[in-house]
């Protein structure tokens, strides 16, 4: 077949509705994992025994249990219980419950690397711990926790992929399929890897620039792997 | 007010571990008062500030402020706290806050002050420790004289009734040290009732109504500022004046 | 049909499993420690060229998901190479090829902490470079890089399950392969990720024991 024909015709077109997906799946994802990352991280850190050790326990589970596990549990175990979950939303919970593991550990670790000082002064002027994390403790550490919380972003994306493990035909699945169908598999391959570089080289440079503007003049902003 | 004293410790014990760093201790605070706390490092006197705002817990014993008792009062202790202002040796500026939002941000978290109510305060009280032409400076970009008086601007921001001063001046070069002693004796002049624990003799002597030497945990002697320093009467306080006299 | 008596039928060939990911996992740290050292020392002391070819390798093989990385040798390039070698080995090159691009980065970062005034006084004792890089830059640096090897570990592992889309026979493929034979769904999948956690456990410990034996006195970096 013309190289350009496939390429215009077959491909982009395939590729670009697998982009969309792949999109969809992300950003659909990234709130809601930064949210429950938080709360995990603020329960861990703050709470009480038992609100702690079920923290601790979530997180050994969703880190050391592989991602494409949890999407067959998902996907193909729920409904045995009677719970059956669109392949999308099974994706999306998956990849949710993951990300808010991984990003706890994060801000966690940026929540330990604020001065003790800050929280008793804050304690001192009459605010309640909840006050205190709000206005003072979460503000620094959402900060400090960027360059961790943006690698698990770009995980993320990458990640997505395992969605047509169940299903969703992705851009990875959009991929194999065109890829299947007319025996190319080197040249289509390499175009979907070309679009997660793109994805994942842009996403870089935005939080690069995210960072510089959220910057506080002194403030430290590492908070290590 | 009801009560005579607006502070009362009431036979204050703490603890860590096995040692006791508190060992019964009690006195009585008159409103615009000004109390400097001397004596050995080490010796608790750090640990009795904070007993009285309970950011430590004490073992044994009471506060009161204005005859409201803060010991054991449990999570209402947030409202105590605002009645009670504290500086610390670090100052522990917010970070993320320019001098003005640190000023004002517990005036309008805690008392619920509307924003631009808020602000005019916080410049007021920047005013007062003459940093208002840094209001929009981050701590980092501060000298360690300036952090100390946005400090205590922010204490004073909430209308403390007290004001604990926990070294303020030790981590400050003395350059530094100076601008804030200044701004704590106008506070002091101007009635503020203060507990200060401090090293600065000179700032002692001059507005302290009333010196108490601490030495292990108990209060060994307590009187005017002049008597202290220059008429001790324990073999204790003598001597540490003595040493203190030799800088 | 009880949990029990399935563990019993099928647990030998799950255990076969567990044999296949550790292969795997084993596979992808040597081969990725083989590779991702000689692309760190070329990232670190190579020309302008070398740095390049390293530079892109790494962008390469890190900004492609495992899954795509999985389809495009398995069904591209080894096919292409005429190489007709079981999943399992297109699965642990790929693992390996893509942990030498993460571990040469963990590598680089040490070999670069290490101080300069180092490598200064071993050549100022005539040593040549080679031979300073061996005796005094790489056993400090390999110390300081157990600690990210912390990190490799249980990404290895996890994305190990990802071969079952290229039909390796590890743990998470023999899961379902049980799952679907014996229409016993959760319980199983729950105790696959059981040994996942189990396996990762384990490993974690034996790279904690292998940190504190080569500990350097004073060397503070530590994992975790």
């Amino acid at each position: 077949m013309d190289p350009v024909i496939f390429l215009t015709q077959i491909l982009i077109p395939a590729l670009w509705q697998g982009l969309i997906i792949t999109l969809e799946l992300v950003l659909l994802t990234a709130p809601f994992g930064l949210l429950l990352g938080v709360g995990i991280a603020l329960g861990r850190q703050y709470g009480g025994r038992v609100l702690s050790s079920l923290c601790a326990g979530y997180i050994v589970f969703f880190k050391g249990c592989p991602l494409l596990l949890l999407l067959f549990m998902l996907y193909f175990g729920l409904p045995t219980i009677g719970i059956i979950l669109p392949a999308f939303t099974a994706s999306v919970i998956g990849f949710i419950l993951c990300n808010a593991a991984y990003n706890s550990e994060y801000i966690r670790g940026a929540i330990k690397s604020i001065k003790d000082g800050q929280m008793t002064a804050a304690q001192a002027l009459g605010m309640t711990k909840v006050q205190a994390i709000e206005t003072i403790i979460l503000p620094q550490a959402l900060r400090r926790a960027i360059p961790g919380l943006s690698n698990e972003f770009i995980y993320l994306i990458k990640y997505s992929s395992l969605a047509y493990m169940i299903t969703v035909v992705e851009l990875s699945g959009a991929g194999k399929l065109v890829a299947t169908k007319y025996f190319l598999y080197n040249e289509t391959f390499l175009a979907v890897g070309i679009v997660y570089l793109a994805l994942v080289t842009l996403t870089t440079f935005g939080v690069d620039r995210l960072e510089k503007r959220l910057a506080i003049p002194g403030m430290v902003q590492k908070s290590g792997r | 007010m009801t009560s005579e004293y607006i502070l009362r410790i009431v036979d204050l014990h703490k603890n860590f571990g096995d040692r006791e760093v508190l060992h019964g201790i009690s006195f009585n605070v008159k409103k615009g008062e000004t109390i400097v706390f001397i004596g050995p490092s080490g010796t608790g006197k750090s640990t009795l500030l904070r007993c009285i705002n309970q950011l430590t817990e004490p073992d044994k014993g009471h506060v009161f402020i204005d005859d409201d008792e803060v010991t054991g009062c449990g999570y209402r202790i947030s409202e105590y706290r605002q009645r009670i202002g504290m500086v610390f040796q670090n100052f522990n500026l917010f970070d993320h806050l320019t001098a003005v939002q640190n000023v004002e941000i517990a005036p309008i978290r805690v008392r619920k002050m509307k924003p631009a109510e808020a602000r005019k305060k916080a410049m007021e009280e920047l005013r007062r420790v003459g940093m208002q032409d840094w209001a929009d400076h981050y701590p980092s970009e501060l000298s360690g004289g300036q952090a100390q008086r946005v400090s205590i601007a922010r204490s004073l921001a909430m209308d403390p009734e007290v004001i604990l001063f926990d070294e303020p001046t030790s981590a400050l070069d003395p350059e530094l040290t100076r601008e804030v002693l200044e701004v704590m004796k106008d506070l002091a002049r101007s009635g503020m009732t203060m507990l200060v624990v401090t090293h600065e003799m000179g700032f002692a002597r001059s507005v302290a109504t009333e010196v108490v030497f601490m030495e292990g945990g108990q209060i060994v002697e307590q009187g005017p500022p002049a008597e202290i320093m220059k008429n001790p009467k324990h073999p204790r306080t003598r001597e540490f004046i003595g040493k203190i006299a030799e800088h | 049909m009880d949990i029990l008596t399935i563990l019993a039928q099928w647990g030998p060939y799950l255990l076969g499993g567990i044999v296949v990911t550790v292969g795997l996992v084993a596979s992808a740290l040597v081969i990725g420690f083989v590779l991702g050292l000689p692309i760190a020392l070329g990232q670190v002391y190579g020309s302008r060229i070398l740095r390049t070819i390293a530079a892109v390798y790494v962008w390469f093989f890190r900004g492609l998901p495992i899954l795509v990385l999985l389809f495009l040798f398995y069904f591209g390039i080894f096919p292409v190479l005429g190489l007709d070698f079981p999943a399992f080995v297109v699965g642990a090159v790929v693992l390996g090829l893509r942990g030498a691009a993460y571990q040469s980065q963990i590598f680089r970062g040490s070999i670069q902490s290490i101080a300069e005034g180092q490598m200064t006084a071993a050549l100022s004792l005539g040593m040549t470079p080679w031979m300073a890089v061996k005796t005094v830059i790489l056993p400090q640096a390999l110390r300081i890089s157990l600690p990210g090897w912390s990190n490799e570990y249980p990404e290895i592992l996890t994305d190990s399950a990802v071969c079952y889309a290229i039909g390796v026979m590890e743990l998470l493929t023999r899961t379902s392969q049980i799952v679907s034979q014996t229409y016993v769904t959760m319980p199983i999948y729950i105790a696959c990720a059981g040994i996942f956690i189990l396996l990762n456990y384990a490993g974690m410990q034996v790279i904690y024991k292998v940190e504190e034996k080569f500990a350097i006195p004073g060397f503070g970096v530590k994992a975790g």
